[in-house]
């Protein structure tokens, strides 16, 4: 739970910085973040939590697996926030960015006072997607040896040969996360969507 | 960009030969214009013709490939803060009014002050709800765009313009989107403005607000001005062919 929580704080934080990289007018941070999304996303997980968590030690450098773990989710993650929230960008009018620089905003201030407000809120479903996927590759991280609730349910599959409704139970549990995600993500939309 | 000064004329806006292309498209071809301060510039012509084009140079939502803008005697800023700080004092109205669709219609007009001039949200409060009362819609201040007519939108975006205190207001075919009815309201609202005395580059199909506001006619066509004259004598008695022939078509009914 907690390495869902965390892992979605960061990718939203490090996604949204890179979706606006992505619509930035400096050339250079357009890069920056096209590069990023694409080697981040299409990389999977599971090799990014062995290349994390072998490849740093080479380098010098030991987090304890916790971090680890859920920099790794954040990370991937967050490729695809940025691609989501850069989405709902384009579906704001270009109109309103052109008022808001028009009104002598900066960049920062025409992206946070006007646009993103807009695009966030036509990318709640989407986002909530992201959500899901993340809580259910939580369960990757048990490759680094964090024991998730995958990792526990596995443990005690071997443990109890009861395999079938070991992970019966296991699957039950994510459903209890999930589901209210949805629902929560439902009334996200429908709150946002009467102010308009 | 070497040749960014030059000789200013002392008008408030000034574009000194400025062509711009779109790709290979060359829509505003050695352009020569200034406006004074306290004078009403109104820019007609046929659709294409780049007036929408030149208006939206001038606050460099546009940006030229050669020639130079000025204002107030210096060329436009490239890019950054300088720019932002120039735009502020160029109020701009648009066709499709761009009022932010998440905020009220208070808080589109307090947002500018706010974030650009650091006014205390008190003040900017105020002077909002002034403004809002001037252009007849201080009822309307809590609502969102959507619930306003097109008329109210439109009036409630010069509101925001004006807010920011500019020198200069730029109308980019204000009424063009509007049901008839409701052009008369903006165009009441404008013609105030000018009598107050504010500097205004108006591009429209009013002709009727070019005959009563402008002190001067500008006729644009193929990216190019090819007539500037008063109103009185630009639509009596019009000294291009080009500008007779367009008049023709649209005073024919």
């Amino acid at each position: 739970m907690s390495l869902t929580l965390l892992g979605w704080l960061g990718a939203f934080g490090i996604g949204l910085l890179v979706a606006s990289f992505r619509v930035s007018p400096v050339p250079p941070l357009r890069w920056f973040g096209a590069t990023y999304v694409e080697l981040v996303r299409n990389c999977p997980l599971t090799v990014l939590f062995f290349l994390f968590w072998f490849g740093l030690p080479n380098a010098g450098v030991q987090l304890p697996r916790f971090p680890s773990a859920v920099i790794v989710l954040a990370v991937y993650t967050s490729s695809f926030v940025a691609e989501a929230i850069r989405a709902g960008v384009n579906t704001v009018a270009a109109g309103q960015a052109e008022a808001a620089r028009s009104l002598g905003l900066t960049f920062g201030q025409v992206l946070g006072q006007v646009v993103l407000p807009q695009a966030l809120r036509s990318v709640v479903a989407p986002l909530g997607n992201v959500f899901i996927a993340l809580i259910k590759n939580s369960s990757i991280a048990y490759t680094i040896s964090i024991v998730e609730l995958t990792g526990q349910a596995q443990t005690l599959a071997i443990r109890t040969a009861e395999v079938i409704p070991v992970f019966g139970a296991a699957a039950a549990a994510y459903l209890v996360l999930t589901l209210p995600s949805g629902a929560a993500v439902g009334f996200l939309e429908r709150r946002l969507a009467v102010r308009r | 960009m070497g040749d960014a000064g030059g000789e200013s004329s002392g008008a408030l806006v000034e574009l000194d030969h400025v062509d711009k292309w779109f790709d290979d498209l060359h829509v505003l071809r050695d352009i020569q214009l200034g406006v004074d301060a306290g004078e009403v510039v109104v820019v007609i012509g046929p659709s294409g013709s780049g007036k929408s084009t030149l208006c939206r140079t001038i606050n460099r939502l546009e940006p030229i490939q050669r020639g130079v803008i000025r204002f107030d005697g210096a060329p436009l800023p490239q890019e950054g803060k300088a720019l932002a700080a120039l735009r502020a004092d160029v109020g701009m109205v648009f066709q499709s009014f761009n009022l932010f669709a998440h905020r009220s219609i208070l808080d589109n007009v307090t947002l500018g002050p706010i974030k650009a001039r650091k006014v205390p949200k008190r003040e900017a409060r105020d002077r909002a709800m002034e403004l809002l009362g001037r252009v007849g819609i201080a009822d309307k201040a809590d609502r969102h765009p959507a619930e306003l007519s097109g008329g109210q939108q439109q009036r409630a975006a010069i509101a925001r313009a004006l807010a920011m205190d500019p020198k200069v207001m730029l109308f980019d075919e204000p009424t063009s989107a509007l049901d008839p009815e409701m052009i008369k309201e903006v165009l009441d609202v404008m013609v105030e403005l000018a009598s107050e005395g504010m500097t205004m580059v108006v591009v429209t199909h009013e002709m009727g607000f070019a005959r009563s506001a402008a002190r001067r006619v500008v006729f644009m066509d193929d990216g190019a001005i090819v007539e500037v004259a008063p109103p009185e004598q630009f639509f009596s008695d019009p000294s291009t062919d080009r500008a007779r022939d367009f008049l023709s078509k649209i005073l024919a009914h």
